[in-house]
Protein backbone atom coordinates (compact mmCIF):
# COMPACT_ATOMS: atom_id res chain seq x y z
CA UNK A 1 0.00 0.00 0.00
CA UNK A 2 1.35 3.17 -0.47
CA UNK A 3 1.30 6.17 1.65
CA UNK A 4 1.41 10.04 1.05
CA UNK A 5 4.16 12.57 2.37
CA UNK A 6 5.42 15.26 2.41
CA UNK A 7 9.17 15.09 0.76
CA UNK A 8 12.52 17.89 1.82
CA UNK A 9 15.84 17.36 0.83
CA UNK A 10 18.64 18.99 2.37
CA UNK A 11 22.42 17.97 2.94
CA UNK A 12 23.74 15.45 5.46
CA UNK A 13 27.55 15.52 6.51
CA UNK A 14 27.29 11.93 4.39
CA UNK A 15 26.63 12.96 1.27
CA UNK A 16 29.04 15.43 2.02
CA UNK A 17 31.96 13.57 2.51
CA UNK A 18 30.87 10.58 -0.15
CA UNK A 19 30.33 13.20 -2.78
CA UNK A 20 34.02 14.46 -2.22
CA UNK A 21 34.94 11.06 -2.42
CA UNK A 22 33.49 10.98 -5.99
CA UNK A 23 30.03 10.35 -6.70
CA UNK A 24 30.46 7.45 -9.03
CA UNK A 25 31.15 5.63 -5.54
CA UNK A 26 28.91 3.04 -4.20
CA UNK A 27 29.35 5.40 -1.17
CA UNK A 28 27.62 8.04 -2.60
CA UNK A 29 24.86 5.96 -3.51
CA UNK A 30 24.33 4.81 0.31
CA UNK A 31 24.34 8.20 1.54
CA UNK A 32 21.47 9.91 -0.69
CA UNK A 33 20.05 7.06 -2.84
CA UNK A 34 17.63 6.55 0.43
CA UNK A 35 14.54 7.81 1.95
CA UNK A 36 14.20 8.69 5.67
CA UNK A 37 10.98 7.77 7.22
CA UNK A 38 9.42 8.27 10.34
CA UNK A 39 8.67 5.38 12.57
CA UNK A 40 5.36 6.15 12.41
CA UNK A 41 5.37 6.56 8.63
CA UNK A 42 6.90 2.90 8.42
CA UNK A 43 3.98 1.46 10.43
CA UNK A 44 1.97 3.10 7.93
CA UNK A 45 3.79 1.66 4.76
CA UNK A 46 3.67 -1.46 6.59
CA UNK A 47 8.03 -2.19 5.70
CA UNK A 48 10.79 -3.37 7.30
CA UNK A 49 13.68 -0.54 7.73
CA UNK A 50 16.07 -0.57 4.69
CA UNK A 51 13.67 -1.82 1.80
CA UNK A 52 13.66 -0.46 -1.49
CA UNK A 53 10.77 1.51 -1.84
CA UNK A 54 9.84 3.26 -5.14
CA UNK A 55 9.25 7.28 -4.52
CA UNK A 56 6.66 9.09 -7.19
CA UNK A 57 5.87 12.47 -7.70
CA UNK A 58 3.95 14.39 -9.86
CA UNK A 59 7.50 14.77 -11.67
CA UNK A 60 8.76 11.55 -11.66
CA UNK A 61 9.71 8.63 -9.47
CA UNK A 62 12.72 6.76 -8.39
CA UNK A 63 13.69 3.29 -6.40
CA UNK A 64 16.06 3.96 -2.77
CA UNK A 65 16.19 2.36 0.15
CA UNK A 66 14.00 3.41 3.26
CA UNK A 67 16.15 4.11 6.28
CA UNK A 68 14.48 5.56 9.68
CA UNK A 69 14.93 9.17 10.09
CA UNK A 70 18.08 9.96 11.58
CA UNK A 71 17.22 13.42 13.24
CA UNK A 72 13.73 12.88 14.12
CA UNK A 73 10.56 12.63 14.93
CA UNK A 74 9.17 13.93 11.80
CA UNK A 75 6.05 12.21 11.34
CA UNK A 76 4.45 12.82 7.76
CA UNK A 77 7.99 14.36 6.38
CA UNK A 78 10.31 12.56 4.35
CA UNK A 79 13.20 13.22 3.38
CA UNK A 80 15.94 12.27 1.01
CA UNK A 81 19.48 13.68 0.90
CA UNK A 82 20.20 16.55 -1.91
CA UNK A 83 21.57 14.42 -5.01
CA UNK A 84 20.41 12.99 -8.26
CA UNK A 85 17.80 10.19 -6.67
CA UNK A 86 16.10 13.17 -4.83
CA UNK A 87 16.08 15.37 -7.95
CA UNK A 88 14.09 12.69 -10.11
CA UNK A 89 11.16 13.54 -7.77
CA UNK A 90 11.08 17.22 -6.75
CA UNK A 91 9.13 19.85 -8.09
CA UNK A 92 11.20 21.67 -10.92
CA UNK A 93 8.68 24.59 -10.79
CA UNK A 94 10.39 27.72 -9.68
CA UNK A 95 7.67 29.96 -9.99
CA UNK A 96 9.16 32.78 -11.52
CA UNK A 97 12.00 33.27 -9.17
CA UNK A 98 14.35 30.87 -11.04
CA UNK A 99 14.60 28.51 -7.72
CA UNK A 100 12.82 25.08 -8.07
CA UNK A 101 10.84 24.20 -4.94
CA UNK A 102 13.45 21.15 -3.57
CA UNK A 103 11.62 21.11 -0.51
CA UNK A 104 7.54 20.36 0.25
CA UNK A 105 7.21 17.84 -2.55
CA UNK A 106 4.48 15.72 -1.98
CA UNK A 107 4.98 12.31 -2.95
CA UNK A 108 3.83 8.82 -2.63
CA UNK A 109 5.92 5.95 -1.16
CA UNK A 110 5.50 2.18 -1.46
CA UNK A 111 7.82 -0.98 -1.30
CA UNK A 112 9.27 -2.12 -4.14
CA UNK A 113 11.21 -4.73 -2.51
CA UNK A 114 13.02 -6.30 -6.01
CA UNK A 115 13.67 -3.62 -7.26
CA UNK A 116 17.26 -2.03 -7.65
CA UNK A 117 18.63 0.73 -6.24
CA UNK A 118 20.58 2.35 -9.01
CA UNK A 119 24.02 4.12 -8.48
CA UNK A 120 24.41 8.09 -10.01
CA UNK A 121 25.89 8.09 -13.14
CA UNK A 122 23.78 5.07 -13.84
CA UNK A 123 20.65 6.56 -12.78
CA UNK A 124 21.09 9.59 -14.93
CA UNK A 125 22.65 8.36 -17.67
CA UNK A 126 19.24 6.10 -18.53
CA UNK A 127 16.80 8.80 -17.47
CA UNK A 128 18.22 11.31 -20.20
CA UNK A 129 18.27 8.06 -22.40
CA UNK A 130 15.00 7.12 -21.56
CA UNK A 131 15.56 4.00 -20.27
CA UNK A 132 14.14 3.90 -16.71
CA UNK A 133 11.43 1.97 -15.53
CA UNK B 1 60.63 13.65 4.91
CA UNK B 2 57.75 15.41 4.81
CA UNK B 3 56.98 18.90 5.99
CA UNK B 4 53.48 20.74 7.53
CA UNK B 5 51.89 23.52 6.08
CA UNK B 6 49.76 25.76 8.04
CA UNK B 7 47.26 28.41 7.78
CA UNK B 8 45.81 26.20 4.99
CA UNK B 9 42.32 27.56 3.56
CA UNK B 10 39.00 24.89 3.10
CA UNK B 11 37.40 25.28 -0.11
CA UNK B 12 34.92 23.36 0.51
CA UNK B 13 31.92 25.22 2.27
CA UNK B 14 31.15 29.33 2.63
CA UNK B 15 32.66 29.11 6.01
CA UNK B 16 36.23 29.27 3.97
CA UNK B 17 38.10 27.84 8.20
CA UNK B 18 41.74 29.12 7.56
CA UNK B 19 43.34 27.18 9.83
CA UNK B 20 43.13 23.75 8.55
CA UNK B 21 47.16 21.84 8.19
CA UNK B 22 48.89 19.58 6.06
CA UNK B 23 51.01 17.40 5.52
CA UNK B 24 53.04 16.76 2.22
CA UNK B 25 55.89 15.14 0.96
CA UNK B 26 59.42 17.64 1.14
CA UNK B 27 58.79 17.44 -3.51
CA UNK B 28 55.13 18.99 -3.24
CA UNK B 29 53.96 15.87 -5.18
CA UNK B 30 51.87 14.00 -2.14
CA UNK B 31 49.26 15.27 0.15
CA UNK B 32 49.60 12.54 3.18
CA UNK B 33 47.36 13.85 6.34
CA UNK B 34 44.82 16.61 6.79
CA UNK B 35 44.75 18.38 10.34
CA UNK B 36 41.45 20.46 11.94
CA UNK B 37 39.54 20.15 9.06
CA UNK B 38 35.72 18.80 8.91
CA UNK B 39 35.15 15.52 7.61
CA UNK B 40 34.04 16.99 4.44
CA UNK B 41 37.04 19.07 4.18
CA UNK B 42 39.11 16.43 4.77
CA UNK B 43 37.93 14.13 2.26
CA UNK B 44 38.30 17.26 -0.96
CA UNK B 45 42.12 17.29 0.10
CA UNK B 46 42.17 13.54 0.45
CA UNK B 47 40.32 12.78 -2.61
CA UNK B 48 42.60 15.08 -5.30
CA UNK B 49 45.27 12.06 -4.31
CA UNK B 50 43.07 9.48 -5.43
CA UNK B 51 44.61 6.72 -7.50
CA UNK B 52 41.53 6.67 -10.39
CA UNK B 53 41.84 10.43 -11.01
CA UNK B 54 41.22 11.04 -14.30
CA UNK B 55 43.80 13.40 -15.86
CA UNK B 56 43.22 14.23 -19.23
CA UNK B 57 40.48 15.86 -21.34
CA UNK B 58 37.67 13.12 -23.09
CA UNK B 59 35.33 13.37 -25.16
CA UNK B 60 31.47 10.73 -25.42
CA UNK B 61 31.89 8.88 -28.94
CA UNK B 62 28.53 7.54 -30.60
CA UNK B 63 28.79 4.42 -28.75
CA UNK B 64 28.65 5.96 -25.29
CA UNK B 65 32.16 5.21 -24.70
CA UNK B 66 35.08 7.81 -23.81
CA UNK B 67 37.91 8.76 -25.88
CA UNK B 68 41.09 10.24 -24.34
CA UNK B 69 41.84 13.84 -26.22
CA UNK B 70 44.49 16.35 -25.95
CA UNK B 71 43.55 19.79 -23.29
CA UNK B 72 44.08 21.36 -27.10
CA UNK B 73 41.31 19.89 -28.75
CA UNK B 74 39.46 20.41 -25.41
CA UNK B 75 40.22 23.61 -25.99
CA UNK B 76 39.36 23.40 -29.65
CA UNK B 77 35.63 22.05 -29.02
CA UNK B 78 34.66 24.57 -26.13
CA UNK B 79 35.43 27.58 -28.01
CA UNK B 80 33.92 26.30 -31.04
CA UNK B 81 30.40 25.28 -29.20
CA UNK B 82 30.58 28.97 -27.51
CA UNK B 83 31.47 30.90 -30.55
CA UNK B 84 28.51 28.76 -32.64
CA UNK B 85 25.93 29.21 -30.00
CA UNK B 86 23.46 31.65 -30.01
CA UNK B 87 22.98 31.50 -26.14
CA UNK B 88 24.66 29.35 -24.66
CA UNK B 89 24.47 29.43 -21.09
CA UNK B 90 27.74 29.78 -18.67
CA UNK B 91 26.60 28.02 -15.24
CA UNK B 92 28.65 27.08 -12.49
CA UNK B 93 31.59 29.68 -11.05
CA UNK B 94 30.59 28.77 -7.12
CA UNK B 95 34.28 26.15 -7.11
CA UNK B 96 36.57 28.18 -8.43
CA UNK B 97 38.34 31.44 -7.39
CA UNK B 98 37.74 34.86 -8.37
CA UNK B 99 40.91 35.15 -11.22
CA UNK B 100 38.89 32.45 -13.07
CA UNK B 101 35.57 33.77 -12.75
CA UNK B 102 36.80 37.23 -14.13
CA UNK B 103 38.20 35.10 -16.98
CA UNK B 104 35.04 33.11 -17.60
CA UNK B 105 33.19 35.98 -17.98
CA UNK B 106 35.25 37.87 -20.47
CA UNK B 107 34.03 34.25 -22.62
CA UNK B 108 30.82 35.44 -21.73
CA UNK B 109 30.69 38.85 -23.28
CA UNK B 110 32.51 37.71 -26.07
CA UNK B 111 30.24 34.60 -27.25
CA UNK B 112 26.92 36.32 -25.37
CA UNK B 113 26.60 34.11 -22.62
CA UNK B 114 24.21 33.64 -19.86
CA UNK B 115 26.14 33.64 -17.13
CA UNK B 116 24.92 31.88 -14.00
CA UNK B 117 26.08 30.46 -10.83
CA UNK B 118 24.61 27.94 -7.87
CA UNK B 119 23.03 30.51 -6.15
CA UNK B 120 20.61 30.22 -9.07
CA UNK B 121 19.46 26.93 -7.14
CA UNK B 122 21.09 28.11 -3.57
CA UNK B 123 20.26 31.55 -2.01
CA UNK B 124 19.12 33.31 -5.48
CA UNK B 125 16.01 33.97 -3.84
CA UNK B 126 17.95 35.84 -1.01
CA UNK B 127 19.67 38.03 -3.28
CA UNK B 128 16.38 39.04 -4.55
CA UNK B 129 15.47 39.68 -1.44
CA UNK B 130 17.87 41.43 -0.51
CA UNK B 131 17.75 43.74 -3.37
CA UNK B 132 14.04 44.19 -2.44
CA UNK B 133 14.44 45.58 0.86
CA UNK B 134 18.41 45.64 2.00
CA UNK B 135 19.95 43.60 3.93
CA UNK B 136 21.68 44.59 7.98
CA UNK B 137 24.40 42.29 7.91
CA UNK B 138 27.93 41.64 9.49
CA UNK B 139 31.02 39.98 9.66
CA UNK B 140 32.01 36.22 10.95
CA UNK B 141 33.99 38.08 13.33
CA UNK B 142 31.53 40.57 14.67
CA UNK B 143 29.56 37.22 15.52
CA UNK B 144 32.46 34.86 17.17
CA UNK B 145 32.63 38.46 19.34
CA UNK B 146 29.53 40.20 20.42
CA UNK B 147 26.59 37.66 19.46
CA UNK B 148 24.70 36.49 22.15
CA UNK B 149 21.46 35.38 20.83
CA UNK B 150 21.71 32.65 17.85
CA UNK B 151 19.27 31.85 15.30
CA UNK B 152 19.05 29.50 12.77
CA UNK B 153 16.31 29.44 10.64
CA UNK B 154 16.21 26.30 8.35
CA UNK B 155 19.69 25.12 8.40
CA UNK B 156 21.98 22.80 9.28
CA UNK B 157 25.35 23.63 10.14
CA UNK B 158 25.91 20.42 12.13
CA UNK B 159 26.08 18.90 8.70
CA UNK B 160 26.58 21.47 5.60
CA UNK B 161 28.81 23.67 7.49
CA UNK B 162 30.75 21.31 10.44
CA UNK B 163 32.78 24.02 11.71
CA UNK B 164 30.42 27.25 11.58
CA UNK B 165 29.39 26.41 15.08
CA UNK B 166 32.57 26.06 16.18
CA UNK B 167 34.79 28.96 14.83
CA UNK B 168 31.95 31.37 14.98
CA UNK B 169 27.88 31.03 16.18
CA UNK B 170 28.21 28.39 19.16
CA UNK B 171 31.10 28.16 20.97
CA UNK B 172 33.73 30.28 20.23
CA UNK B 173 34.68 32.59 23.52
CA UNK B 174 35.21 36.07 22.15
CA UNK B 175 35.58 39.71 23.21
CA UNK B 176 32.28 40.18 25.04
CA UNK B 177 31.30 36.62 24.62
CA UNK B 178 33.90 35.20 27.26
CA UNK B 179 31.78 32.22 28.46
CA UNK B 180 31.65 31.17 25.09
CA UNK B 181 28.87 29.11 24.80
CA UNK B 182 27.29 29.74 28.30
CA UNK B 183 27.04 33.33 26.97
CA UNK B 184 24.73 32.53 24.16
CA UNK B 185 21.00 31.44 23.43
CA UNK B 186 20.83 29.21 20.82
CA UNK B 187 17.58 29.08 18.75
CA UNK B 188 16.85 26.26 15.78
CA UNK B 189 13.97 26.68 13.46
CA UNK B 190 13.43 23.55 11.52
CA UNK B 191 10.49 20.79 10.73
CA UNK B 192 13.00 17.82 12.05
CA UNK B 193 14.90 18.05 15.57
CA UNK B 194 17.95 18.13 13.22
CA UNK B 195 21.39 17.74 14.80
CA UNK B 196 22.50 21.18 15.58
CA UNK B 197 18.44 21.91 17.11
CA UNK B 198 20.07 19.12 19.80
CA UNK B 199 22.33 21.51 21.11
CA UNK B 200 19.94 24.13 20.73
CA UNK B 201 18.03 26.16 23.82
CA UNK B 202 14.91 26.14 21.99
CA UNK B 203 13.73 24.30 18.92
CA UNK B 204 10.86 25.04 17.15
CA UNK B 205 9.62 22.38 15.21
CA UNK B 206 7.50 24.45 12.27
CA UNK B 207 5.09 23.35 9.75
CA UNK B 208 7.35 22.67 6.53
CA UNK B 209 6.54 25.43 4.46
CA UNK B 210 5.14 27.62 6.62
CA UNK B 211 8.28 30.15 7.19
CA UNK B 212 6.47 33.39 6.07
CA UNK B 213 3.72 32.99 9.01
CA UNK B 214 6.34 32.19 11.54
CA UNK B 215 8.63 35.02 10.68
CA UNK B 216 5.52 37.24 10.84
CA UNK B 217 4.56 36.28 14.20
CA UNK B 218 7.72 37.18 15.36
CA UNK B 219 7.27 40.91 13.47
CA UNK B 220 4.19 40.68 15.91
CA UNK B 221 4.96 39.35 18.79
CA UNK B 222 7.88 41.70 19.25
CA UNK B 223 5.68 44.14 19.66
CA UNK B 224 3.76 42.49 22.05
CA UNK B 225 0.41 42.10 19.63
CA UNK B 226 -2.08 39.59 20.14
CA UNK B 227 -1.40 36.55 17.88
CA UNK B 228 -3.95 33.07 17.12
CA UNK B 229 -3.20 30.08 19.40
CA UNK B 230 -0.96 28.00 17.33
CA UNK B 231 1.20 29.70 14.13
CA UNK B 232 2.54 27.37 12.01
CA UNK B 233 2.31 24.41 13.84
CA UNK B 234 4.02 26.79 17.14
CA UNK B 235 2.02 27.61 20.46
CA UNK B 236 1.94 31.05 21.00
CA UNK B 237 3.22 31.03 24.55
CA UNK B 238 6.43 29.80 22.64
CA UNK B 239 6.59 32.21 19.70
CA UNK B 240 6.02 35.25 22.58
CA UNK B 241 8.63 33.35 24.71
CA UNK B 242 11.14 33.72 21.90
CA UNK B 243 10.65 37.15 20.78
CA UNK B 244 11.44 37.87 24.69
CA UNK B 245 14.60 36.19 24.16
CA UNK B 246 15.94 37.82 20.81
CA UNK B 247 15.11 41.06 22.47
CA UNK B 248 16.71 40.60 25.80
CA UNK B 249 19.92 39.91 23.70
CA UNK B 250 22.92 42.59 23.35
CA UNK B 251 23.40 41.50 19.80
CA UNK B 252 21.27 38.63 17.56
CA UNK B 253 22.27 36.86 14.55
CA UNK B 254 20.13 34.99 12.22
CA UNK B 255 21.47 32.38 9.61
CA UNK B 256 19.39 31.47 7.30
CA UNK B 257 19.53 27.97 4.51
CA UNK B 258 17.71 26.19 2.23
CA UNK B 259 14.99 25.72 4.68
CA UNK B 260 13.72 29.23 3.91
CA UNK B 261 15.09 29.94 0.11
CA UNK B 262 14.10 26.53 -1.54
CA UNK B 263 10.39 26.13 0.39
CA UNK B 264 7.43 27.59 -1.20
CA UNK B 265 7.38 31.85 -0.73
CA UNK B 266 10.99 31.74 -1.58
CA UNK B 267 12.39 35.30 -1.61
CA UNK B 268 8.83 36.20 0.04
CA UNK B 269 10.52 34.15 3.12
CA UNK B 270 13.50 36.47 3.05
CA UNK B 271 11.55 39.40 2.93
CA UNK B 272 10.28 38.77 6.08
CA UNK B 273 13.55 37.51 7.78
CA UNK B 274 15.36 41.08 7.53
CA UNK B 275 12.02 42.51 8.35
CA UNK B 276 12.45 40.30 11.34
CA UNK B 277 16.12 41.87 11.57
CA UNK B 278 14.73 45.16 10.95
CA UNK B 279 12.55 45.09 13.66
CA UNK B 280 14.84 43.89 16.31
CA UNK B 281 16.82 46.53 16.21
CA UNK B 282 14.11 48.46 17.56
CA UNK B 283 15.17 46.85 20.57
CA UNK B 284 18.96 45.90 20.44
CA UNK B 285 21.37 45.16 17.80
CA UNK B 286 20.75 42.60 15.03
CA UNK B 287 21.92 41.33 12.14
CA UNK B 288 21.45 38.33 9.07
CA UNK B 289 23.31 36.00 7.31
CA UNK B 290 23.36 33.43 4.80
CA UNK B 291 24.58 30.69 5.31
CA UNK B 292 26.43 30.27 1.98
CA UNK B 293 26.96 26.83 0.39
CA UNK B 294 30.21 26.59 -2.25
CA UNK B 295 33.34 28.26 -1.06
CA UNK B 296 33.21 30.54 -3.33
CA UNK B 297 29.37 31.32 -4.63
CA UNK B 298 30.11 34.86 -2.84
CA UNK B 299 33.01 35.20 -4.75
CA UNK B 300 31.20 34.97 -7.95
CA UNK B 301 28.60 37.09 -7.03
CA UNK B 302 30.93 39.90 -6.30
CA UNK B 303 32.79 39.65 -9.42
CA UNK B 304 29.71 40.10 -11.46
CA UNK B 305 28.66 42.30 -9.47
CA UNK B 306 31.37 44.83 -9.69
CA UNK B 307 31.45 43.48 -13.73
CA UNK B 308 28.09 43.75 -14.32
CA UNK B 309 26.13 44.78 -11.72
CA UNK B 310 24.15 41.82 -11.03
CA UNK B 311 25.13 38.50 -8.72
CA UNK B 312 23.46 36.20 -10.85
CA UNK B 313 21.52 34.96 -13.70
CA UNK B 314 23.07 37.74 -16.11
CA UNK B 315 22.40 37.34 -19.45
CA UNK B 316 24.43 39.08 -22.34
CA UNK B 317 23.15 37.52 -25.34
CA UNK B 318 21.74 41.61 -26.45
CA UNK B 319 25.62 42.73 -25.93
CA UNK B 320 24.64 44.62 -22.18
CA UNK B 321 23.77 42.99 -18.73
CA UNK B 322 20.07 42.22 -18.68
CA UNK B 323 18.90 40.43 -14.95
CA UNK B 324 15.71 38.95 -14.14
CA UNK B 325 15.34 36.05 -12.09
CA UNK B 326 12.70 33.31 -13.39
CA UNK B 327 13.81 34.22 -16.83
CA UNK B 328 17.16 34.34 -16.94
CA UNK B 329 18.41 31.66 -14.64
CA UNK B 330 19.65 28.34 -15.46
CA UNK B 331 16.28 25.92 -14.64
CA UNK B 332 13.76 28.12 -16.39
CA UNK B 333 16.29 28.86 -19.89
CA UNK B 334 17.15 24.94 -19.80
CA UNK B 335 13.10 23.94 -18.98
CA UNK B 336 12.29 26.52 -21.93
CA UNK B 337 14.45 24.87 -24.21
CA UNK B 338 16.36 28.83 -24.14
CA UNK B 339 19.74 28.04 -24.56
CA UNK B 340 21.57 25.87 -27.20
CA UNK B 341 24.79 24.91 -25.53
CA UNK B 342 25.56 24.47 -22.12
CA UNK B 343 29.41 25.16 -20.53
CA UNK B 344 29.73 23.72 -16.64
CA UNK B 345 32.93 24.76 -14.32
CA UNK B 346 32.86 24.26 -10.69
CA UNK B 347 29.64 22.74 -9.97
CA UNK B 348 27.53 19.85 -10.78
CA UNK B 349 23.59 20.17 -12.06
CA UNK B 350 23.92 16.86 -13.47
CA UNK B 351 23.56 15.85 -9.49
CA UNK B 352 21.77 19.24 -8.10
CA UNK B 353 19.38 20.26 -10.81
CA UNK B 354 16.02 18.81 -10.93
CA UNK B 355 16.33 15.39 -13.34
CA UNK B 356 14.01 17.86 -15.89
CA UNK B 357 16.55 20.14 -16.64
CA UNK B 358 19.70 17.67 -16.49
CA UNK B 359 17.92 15.80 -19.26
CA UNK B 360 17.84 18.91 -21.33
CA UNK B 361 21.84 19.24 -21.24
CA UNK B 362 22.27 15.53 -22.13
CA UNK B 363 20.21 16.98 -25.27
CA UNK B 364 23.00 19.93 -26.25
CA UNK B 365 26.23 20.77 -26.81
CA UNK B 366 27.82 20.68 -23.52
CA UNK B 367 31.29 20.98 -21.52
CA UNK B 368 31.73 19.92 -17.83
CA UNK B 369 35.13 21.45 -16.36
CA UNK B 370 35.37 19.55 -12.73
CA UNK B 371 38.66 17.62 -11.33
CA UNK B 372 35.97 15.15 -10.43
CA UNK B 373 33.74 12.13 -11.84
CA UNK B 374 30.48 13.80 -11.99
CA UNK B 375 26.58 13.00 -13.10
CA UNK B 376 27.69 16.07 -14.73
CA UNK B 377 30.22 15.11 -16.70
CA UNK B 378 28.22 11.94 -17.57
CA UNK B 379 25.92 13.55 -19.32
CA UNK B 380 28.30 16.14 -21.04
CA UNK B 381 29.94 15.29 -24.57
CA UNK B 382 33.30 16.65 -23.07
CA UNK B 383 34.76 16.65 -19.73
CA UNK B 384 37.95 18.48 -18.88
CA UNK B 385 39.22 17.39 -15.60
CA UNK B 386 41.61 20.21 -13.74
CA UNK B 387 43.70 20.98 -10.96
CA UNK B 388 41.36 21.73 -7.63
CA UNK B 389 41.70 24.95 -6.98
CA UNK B 390 42.52 25.93 -3.22
CA UNK B 391 44.47 22.55 -3.13
CA UNK B 392 47.19 21.85 -6.18
CA UNK B 393 46.12 26.29 -6.92
CA UNK B 394 45.43 29.32 -4.84
CA UNK B 395 43.28 32.17 -5.63
CA UNK B 396 40.53 34.37 -3.96
CA UNK B 397 37.41 33.08 -2.66
CA UNK B 398 34.73 35.45 -0.63
CA UNK B 399 33.80 33.76 2.54
CA UNK B 400 30.08 33.77 3.72
CA UNK B 401 30.36 37.36 5.17
CA UNK B 402 31.76 38.83 2.21
CA UNK B 403 35.41 38.66 3.28
CA UNK B 404 37.96 38.06 0.73
CA UNK B 405 40.62 35.38 1.64
CA UNK B 406 43.42 34.09 -0.78
CA UNK B 407 43.73 30.22 -0.60
CA UNK B 408 46.76 28.52 -1.21
CA UNK B 409 48.19 25.93 -2.88
CA UNK B 410 49.63 23.17 -0.92
CA UNK B 411 50.66 20.34 -2.99
CA UNK B 412 51.21 20.03 -7.02
CA UNK B 413 48.20 18.81 -9.48
CA UNK B 414 49.08 15.78 -11.35
CA UNK B 415 52.02 16.60 -13.89
CA UNK B 416 50.19 18.41 -17.12
CA UNK B 417 46.84 19.20 -16.00
CA UNK B 418 45.51 22.45 -16.45
CA UNK B 419 43.95 25.00 -13.26
CA UNK B 420 40.11 26.56 -14.27
CA UNK B 421 42.13 30.14 -15.15
CA UNK B 422 44.52 28.52 -17.59
CA UNK B 423 41.98 26.24 -19.69
CA UNK B 424 39.79 29.48 -19.51
CA UNK B 425 42.46 31.74 -21.24
CA UNK B 426 43.07 29.41 -23.79
CA UNK B 427 39.33 29.60 -24.48
CA UNK B 428 39.36 33.00 -24.52
CA UNK B 429 42.13 33.52 -27.12
CA UNK B 430 40.57 30.39 -29.53
CA UNK B 431 36.82 32.77 -29.16
CA UNK B 432 38.41 35.79 -30.02
CA UNK B 433 39.94 34.36 -33.06
CA UNK B 434 36.81 32.53 -34.00
CA UNK B 435 34.58 36.21 -33.18
CA UNK B 436 37.53 37.78 -35.02
CA UNK B 437 37.08 40.54 -31.99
Amino acid sequence: MAISVNLITGRTIQQGVSMEAGKEKPAYTTACGIIELDPVDFKRLGAYRNTHVRVTSDYGSVVVKAVEATQGPHPGVAYIPMGPWANMVVNPNTYSTGMPTFKGTPVQVEVAKNEPVLGSLELVRKGCRGELA
Amino acid sequence: MTKTVTDVICPFCGTLCDDLEVVVSDDNKQLLEVYNACAIGAEKFLHSQAKDRITRPRMRQEDGSWKEISYDEAIEYTAKMLADAKKPLMYGWSSTNCEAQSVGSEIGEAVGAVMDNTATVCHGTSLIAVQDIGIPSCTLGEVKNRADRILFWGCNPAHAHPRHMSRYSIFPRGFFTGKGHASRKVIVVDPRPTDTASIADVHLQIEQGRDYELLDALRVAFKGEKLPDVVAGIPKAKIYEVAETLKSGRFAIIFFGMGVTQSIGKNHNIDAAIAVTRDLNEYTKAAIMPMRGHYNVTGSGQVWGWLFGFPYAVDLSRGFARYNPGETTSNDLLRRDEVDAVFVLGSDPGAHFPFSSVKKIYDLPSVAIDPHETPTTEVCKVHVPVAFVGVEIGGCAYRMDNVPIETRKVVDAPEGMMTDEEFLTHVLARVKELKGV
